[in-house]
């Protein structure tokens, strides 16, 4: 039942929602929001398909309840694609070819985009434990980090 | 000279996938939708005598409950043998068998209410080992086939008297687990009724003309009124080959008998639980060879666990029977293999398809071989290896495209054999011992005698007037990368921009049936039926610009965009509006038909298939002999494919193939007692994540195929296949024990090790 408010920062803009409090994020985001860039693959926190960032740090959506989110901010991949800062890291993953089916791909970028917030020039270790929450099945991983890495070498440029 | 076949243009449908744009089954939503939600069966086996749907129904946003007697049509799922049930009746013969669909105007509220409904079960004895399965006497599982579902045999030469002749023989038993598609997005679909009384079903799939028939056999309504959409589909590897028609089937009955639509999401759980996988294999196995390393037979018995129907088991099986005995000339082969009714989860394709669990057991066998002979296990492979003139294990004669010398000494070079295979410092500086092995397979592409009916495929190509091409296949995009590589397959033959060919959504009313996307055929398959229509509007529009220019036909030649003839040169924009001019239709059909091939399915002889792929796999690895974890250093993976369309995306199979592989040969141990899957999550299953990936180095050998397009031959399946004996064997050189059962966990490893203390 939708009967309680959430206030929060989404994607930037100060939003107030009617919620169900037996949400958690990840179906506030992808129910009430209509944000559903945000993917499940499991419910459980252990794929990392619902990676969103709340204030700025990357976390599992399916293991947060919506009410959680109250006063907080909350990016989720519709916000990071309209962020300058990371064009580049979506061009890189779009020209290392780190993206196949793609139902773990928004998850990876978000993931990625924490990484090179806090760590702008990451080695491949630090780049490899950023993403080991994220789980892909199709791609081996290797071009998701090549993608990474390449992203942040070319930071200056974009 | 080909412009962009062998290019790497970038992937158009990733752009919206990055984006988080895309739009998979779960994001859709249809004005009135319910929610379904399956009551399954709890018993590997048991009568039910009685389903009371009374509490569930008191909910009040519970919409219906809808049991077998309600289905309008057929209740049989059409695969090969049309013995699964689309709801289970009077008898239960899994645990997760859909027995109920419980319809609610939410999630949560189907979820509620299928835990409510109450099933009168009695619980009947239940086989769940292949081999009590295969006793006198046993229970009948499968009340259909029996408990052998399938039996495939080849016999060639005389391979007793070969093997009594033989200067060694090895022989050995191998076994290999479950393993679980574990693709990111669930299965999923979404029902809805049209206008008209037909049903348009949305989802995640990889054969989407499948699911079409299955719908017109449970709603007995003519196919004509029903559609079936794909939507981008997060991830297949086969498991979403077969397995789809059954949520298909559950969605569209409760939408048609509700009037609304119906979604259906599995959890993680469900699917783990329910789906088809793998077939846990037995293979055993044994070479008879010359002292030169010449192997003159080989003898193999194999046994897939199929599970309680027959789903694809006929054909997985059939596929690993004709390659059991690996990529050599051996002049006398005899293999028996069956596909064995227990009451389990039915299990079905995955990539690789049945050839997995054969070649872990021949390529293992083949380094003991080696071992016995005192040779070098890579120039025993070359001494047997297959070649132009050579035959097959089924006598089908090589005449082109045969690159498997060629990969298995590039791979030797590039993962260093001699030099690491006779390193004398074994013990790394941390303690881990190396080890380095090496494995090799062929595979053969497409359906080949096995599902020469369906081996064909049709395709569509029309051009707008802008000059803008527009493409059509029943053949699916589900991460591979297939419409990027057919958009360049038709602009390469039309002569377009591949940034101006786009690929038609999969709706079968609207796209041709192009067979399934399955025995990475895709390429092959509806590449060639694109090539054909591509042709035939070259053809329209080369007539009209040769006579506006006044020149011969013949003088023509094009690149992508423009067309030129001596001096003369125009757009493919140009020469478009010139053909809009002249009022032809910029339209064709395109169809292919797969080669025929030779069979004789008395002895299992003949043309299996009409071109192979082959693989060659080195490995090099770290064990540590004290917790038996294995550590995979690097991996050499090399295929001769005929040709590399996109090579960027050849790179993403060959790695996303190799690391999948990893999986099968290390972690992936999915636990099921007494048919019962144990902990169905990822953290009770598990794949390799981000932590586990070694360098992986793609080697890629084109030796052209005639039949494919521009020489290809397919590559979906064949990075996975050899991975697993390639890790054994390195394992074997690295602490000299032979584990003859996949996984390979610490555990097994360790066991192992005590075991010859
Ligand atoms: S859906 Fe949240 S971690 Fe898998
Ligand atoms: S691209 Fe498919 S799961 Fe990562």
């Amino acid at each position: 039942m939708k009967n309680s408010t959430l206030h929060l920062k989404l994607n930037g803009n100060e939003k107030t929602f009617l919620i169900d409090p037996a949400d958690t994020l990840l179906d506030f985001l992808r129910e009430t929001a209509q944000l559903t860039g945000t993917k499940e693959g499991c419910g459980k926190g252990e794929c990392g398909a619902c990676t969103v960032l709340l204030d700025g740090k990357p976390v599992n959506s399916c293991l947060v309840m919506a009410v959680q989110a109250e006063g907080r901010s909350v990016t989720t991949i519709e916000g990071i694609k309209s962020d300058k800062r990371f064009d580049a890291l979506r061009a890189s993953f779009l020209e290392h070819g780190a993206s196949q089916c793609g139902a773990c791909t928004p998850g990876f970028i978000i993931s990625s985009a924490a990484l090179l917030t806090d760590n702008p020039d990451p080695t491949d270790k630090e780049i490899r434990s950023a993403l080991e929450g994220n789980l892909c099945r199709c791609t081996g991983y290797l071009k998701i980090f090549s993608a990474v890495k390449h992203a942040a070498e070319n930071k200056g440029e974009r | 000279m080909t412009k962009i076949i062998g290019t790497s243009p970038l992937r158009e449908d990733a752009r919206v996938k990055i984006d988080g744009a895309a739009k998979y089954v779960d994001d859709l939503s249809f004005p009135g939708m319910a929610y379904a939600m399956l009551v399954r069966s709890p018993f590997p086996h048991a009568k039910i005598s009685e389903i009371d749907a009374s509490h569930a129904l008191e909910l009040p946003e519970v919409v219906a409950v809808i049991t077998a007697k309600d289905i309008p049509g057929k209740n049989k799922i059409p695969i090969v043998f049309d013995d699964q049930p689309c709801l289970a009746e009077d008898e239960a013969r899994y645990i997760g068998e859909p027995v109920a669909i419980v319809v609610a105007n939410d999630r949560r509220t189907a979820q509620i209410a299928a835990t409510l409904v109450s099933v009168k079960y009695s619980e009947l004895p239940a086989i769940t080992d292949p081999l009590l399965s295969l006793a006198e006497g046993a229970e009948k599982v499968n009340p259909v086939l029996g408990n052998i579902l399938s039996r495939h045999k080849v016999n060639k030469g005389d391979v007793d008297s070969a093997m009594s002749i033989a200067d060694v023989v090895v022989e050995g038993e191998y076994k290999t687990g479950y393993q679980e598609h574990a693709y990111i997005e669930t299965q999923g679909v979404i029902a809805v009724p049209e206008n008209e009384g037909g049903i348009a079903l949305y989802g995640s799939m990889q054969c989407p003309f499948y699911i079409h028939k299955a719908l017109g056999y449970v709603l007995g309504i003519p196919l004509s009124k029903l559609r079936v959409i794909q939507t981008v589909t997060g991830g297949a590897f086969g498991g979403k080959e077969d397995f789809p028609s059954l949520p298909a089937t559950h969605a569209a009955i409760a939408a048609y008998l509700t009037s609304r639509p119906v979604k259906l999401v599995m959890t993680r759980e469900e699917d783990i639980l329910c789906s088809t996988k793998r077939h846990p294999g037995i293979v055993r196995i044994k070479y008879g060879a010359r002292r030169d390393g010449t192997i003159i037979a080989c003898d193999a018995e194999y046994i897939l666990n199929a599970g309680a129907w027959s789903t694809l088991s006929p054909i997985v099986l059939w596929r690993g029977t004709v390659h059991s005995g690996g990529p050599y000339r051996i002049e006398n082969f005899r293999v028996d293999a069956k596909a064995v009714a227990t009451n389990s989860v039915p299990n079905g394709a995955f990539r690789g398809f049945g050839q997995p669990q054969v070649c872990f057991a021949n390529e293992s066998l083949i380094d003991e071989l080696a071992v016995k002979l005192g040779m070098d296990p890579v120039e025993l492979r070359l001494r047997n290896a297959l070649d132009i003139g050579l035959e097959t294990l089924t006598n089908h004669v090589i005449k082109e495209s045969c690159g498997l010398k060629k990969v298995i000494s590039l791979v030797r070079d590039e993962v260093k054999w001699l030099e690491n295979r006779s390193r004398k410092e074994r013990v790394l500086s941390n303690g881990k011992y190396y080890g380095v092995g090496f494995s090799a397979a062929f595979y053969g592409t497409g359906l080949g005698a096995g599902g020469k009916k369906i081996d064909r495929s049709g395709a569509f190509l029309q051009v707008a007037f802008d000059g803008s091409v527009q493409i059509a296949v029943g053949t699916t995009e589900m991460g591979q990368g297939h419409n990027t590589v057919l958009s360049m397959i038709a602009a390469e033959e039309l002569g377009a921009d591949v940034k101006k060919v786009s690929m038609l959504p999969i709706d079968t009313s609207r796209v041709p049936d192009s067979g399934p996307t399955v025995a990475s055929r895709a390429t092959m398959m509806s590449g060639q039926a694109i090539r054909d229509a591509a042709k035939q509007v070259r053809k329209i529009i080369h007539d009209v610009v040769a006579k506006r220019l006044g020149v011969a036909v013949e003088t023509l030649e094009f690149e992508p965009g423009v067309i030129f003839s001596g001096a003369k040169k125009i757009t493919f924009e140009e020469a478009v509006t010139w053909c809009f001019d002249e009022r032809v239709h910029l339209a064709a059909q395109g169809w292919f038909k797969a080669p025929n091939t030779e069979w004789n399915s008395e002895n299992g002889l003949g043309d299996a298939y009409y071109a192979y792929t082959y693989t060659a796999i080195g490995a090099e690895v770290a064990v540590d002999k004290e917790t038996g974890e294995v550590e995979v250093l690097r991996i050499v993976s090399g295929h001769d494919i005929g040709k590399a369309i996109n090579r960027r995306e050849v790179e993403g199979q060959i790695q996303g193939g190799a690391v999948q592989g990893m999986g099968y040969a290390l972690y992936e141990d999915l636990v099921s007692t007494n048919g019962k899957i144990i902990r169905p999550n990822f953290s009770g299953y598990i794949i390799p994540t981000a932590a586990d990936i070694p360098e992986i180095k793609p080697v890629i050998v084109e030796e052209p195929y005639e039949g494919g397009p521009f020489g290809a031959k397919g590559l979906g399946e064949p990075p996975l296949i050899a991975i697993a004996p390639a890790i054994a064997n390195a394992i074997f050189d690295a602490i000299g024990v032979r584990i003859k059962k996949l996984p390979m966990t610490p555990e097994r490893i360790l066991e192992t090790l005590e075991a010859v203390r």
